[in-house]
């Protein structure tokens, strides 16, 4: 293999040392014996003690949970749906409509979605707030379950026909299973997404209802927490560990080593 | 009745006409093939048969039934896919046993009859392979087996063998006409493999832009070309056209050109003026040195242009004096006779009235 110049590592090191080393800060300061995220002190699990303890702070990661599972779960169903609508009739306006949520600015998603709530009269709460993340969620399914089934011989699923299977069955035996992987990572995509999404819960939560970003964002209007760095070491290892999950689940999401040599 | 009726049918993909008016039929326990180019509609046709799609007009009718209202999953036929089709997230008893489970068959029953149908395309023990780890030749026995073990009322195969090697599809050939025979039930076979055609079907439909252009045994199809298509697509083959000087009900007279006058025994008279085309097998043309004795029916001198030596025969071009290319072909059936002629050498060529066929056009 050629040697590549220096200067393109020295690029590469300071890209990611920009990307990953405040997230190392946080992590580090999450274990660190002192009020302030100035020093270092000592070692200590004091922080996730007292966020065990936090009963706001619970409610808020039990609120965050709830509406992740129950938004992967809807958004996971709606957009397989939509992935496969996509890939059967190539109508044009379809995949704009499906995915423009994913590309509009959350800003916008989050105020719209507040007006028409209110003009719905619709109550605002974890109702509201997982409707909100379904409708953006539905997007990044489809797609990936769309390109799953790019990869997928449509022979198959007329074979399955020609077996005597109706067009429930023929999805259900055939279809289903083998898109089963991009439906499984579409999943844990919604449910990252909807467990981290801060802007568009911030216009949709309304007074009184906290997830665990509105709750975070809260504290660190004072200052930034050793507890605040806790919570965020912890969602960082659940979203690492998602990501994990879905990247083996679905080769074509990061291709692995196996898929670029033949 | 016959088993399938096909009446009229029609399929038009825009302005393009993939099937025009057909019309046939396949009688029970009949190896029947469409055969023809691609494109030429032989495979729209089959899946029109197993419901994958329908006739713009006509109808196709099974054991008398009109098939328009249903759905493939409905239809008793079963369709041999050229991809072989397999589930890959299912064993091959899985792939078996999955038109079973569809037809509600109860598992007690199913072992037994999966076990039958893997022992029809002779791959017992193989239950728990996945299609991955199978051959090309023994996923196509698994797709076999598959379409079955619910016992069809017709099998379709569309190109079956076109993904294989040569060796191997001669193999599958042999083994398809002993399954045929041994299972009895109709089989419709899509192919544009002329040899196959001929080697496996009892009836052959040669199709060309979406039209049957002969309907007819193997060895008529291959003897009695009744289209220049058909004798040209068919085998290799000599086409010598021209003007038809008379044509009287047993004698046709054409003036070839670049060849000159050929007589050919035929059956119908055709208006002097009208022209026609003499279609003539290379195997049936005598090549020699000298000339035969008597007086042949056609009689041309040449000089051999090139030649082709395949092993079992060679095949002569011999270019005549008027400026046409006759090909000919001989059997080297002495041993360590490679050739009889080499490039250049003057030959003479001839063949009966009989040994033609003749097509008015």
């Amino acid at each position: 293999m050629r040697r590549r110049p220096a200067w393109l590592w020295a690029a590469a090191i300071f890209a990611y040392a920009f990307l990953y080393v405040p997230l190392l800060i946080v992590v580090v300061y999450s274990f660190n014996d002192s009020r302030l995220n100035a020093e270092w002190v000592g070692f200590t699990f004091d922080w996730y003690r007292t966020l065990a303890s936090d009963d706001q702070m619970l409610k808020a990661a039990g609120n965050s949970l709830m509406i992740g599972i129950v938004v992967s779960f809807v958004s996971t169903v709606l957009g397989t749906m939509a992935g496969l609508a996509m890939h059967r009739y190539r109508l044009r306006l379809l995949p704009i409509l499906i995915v423009a949520p994913i590309a509009i600015p959350e800003i916008l998603m989050g105020v719209s979605l507040l007006i028409f709530f209110v003009l719905l009269n619709f109550t605002l709460g974890l109702v509201s707030v997982a409707l909100a993340h379904i409708a953006f969620c539905i997007g990044f399914v489809a797609i990936v379950v769309r390109a799953r089934l790019a990869g997928m011989d449509e022979t198959l699923t007329e074979a399955a026909r020609d077996c005597g299977a109706t067009p429930a069955s023929a999805f259900r035996y055939v279809t289903l299973p083998l898109i089963m992987p991009g439906v499984i990572a579409g999943a844990l995509m919604a449910f990252t997404l909807s467990i981290d999404d801060f802007v568009i819960t911030f216009f949709t939560a309304g007074a009184g209802t906290i997830t665990l970003p509105l709750q975070i964002y809260s504290m660190i209007k004072i200052s930034v927490t050793p507890e605040v760095n806790a919570v965020s070491t912890l969602l960082m290892l659940l979203t690492l560990l998602l990501i994990v999950v879905a990247a083996k689940l679905s080769p074509t999401l990061l291709p692995s080593e196996r898929e670029t040599t033949p | 009745m016959a088993l399938l009726d096909i009446q009229g049918v029609t399929r038009r993909f825009g302005d393009f006409t993939a099937v025009d008016n057909v019309s046939l039929a396949v009688e029970a326990g009949e190896f029947f093939t469409l055969l023809g180019p691609s494109g030429c509609g032989k495979t729209t046709l089959l899946r029109m048969i197993a419901g994958f799609d329908l006739p713009d007009a006509g109808r196709i009718l099974l054991n008398g039934e009109d098939l328009a209202d249903s759905p493939p999953e409905l239809r008793p036929v079963r369709t041999v896919f050229q991809s072989y089709a397999l589930f890959p997230h299912m064993s091959v008893e899985g792939n078996v046993a999955f038109p079973l489970q569809m037809a509600r068959v109860p598992s007690g029953e199913r072992k037994a009859r999966i076990e039958a149908a893997l022992e029809d395309v002779r791959l017992q023990g193989f239950n728990r392979r996945y299609p991955h780890e199978l051959s090309g030749g023994q996923k196509q026995r698994v797709a076999i087996a598959r379409a079955l073990v619910t016992h069809p009322t017709m099998l379709l195969l569309d190109e079956p063998l076109a993904a294989l090697d040569a060796k191997l599809r001669e193999d599958l050939s042999i083994e398809l006409i002993n399954l045929q025979k041994e299972v009895g039930i109709a089989f419709v076979y899509v192919t544009h493999d002329q040899t196959e055609a001929l080697a496996l079907s009892h009836r052959i439909a040669v199709m060309n832009r979406g039209r049957i252009e002969q309907l007819d045994e193997p060895s008529k199809i291959y003897g009695f070309p009744r289209t220049r298509f058909v004798a040209d697509f068919i085998g290799h083959c000599n086409l010598f056209s021209g003007p038809i000087r008379e044509a009287n009900g047993s004698l046709a007279l054409v003036d070839v050109d670049g060849l000159g006058p050929v007589r050919v025994a035929t059956a119908t008279s055709a208006a002097g003026g009208a022209r026609g085309t003499i279609a003539l097998r290379p195997e049936k043309i005598r090549i020699a040195a000298e000339a035969p004795s008597g007086t042949p029916d056609n009689h041309f001198h040449g000089a051999v242009r090139d030649l082709l030596y395949m092993g079992d025969v060679t095949v002569y071009r011999v270019a005549i004096e008027g400026g046409t290319i006759v090909e000919a072909l001989l059997a080297n059936s002495q041993s360590g006779r490679a050739k009889f002629f080499e490039v250049g050498d003057a030959v003479d060529v001839s063949w009966p009235v009989g040994a033609g066929h003749f097509i008015v056009e």
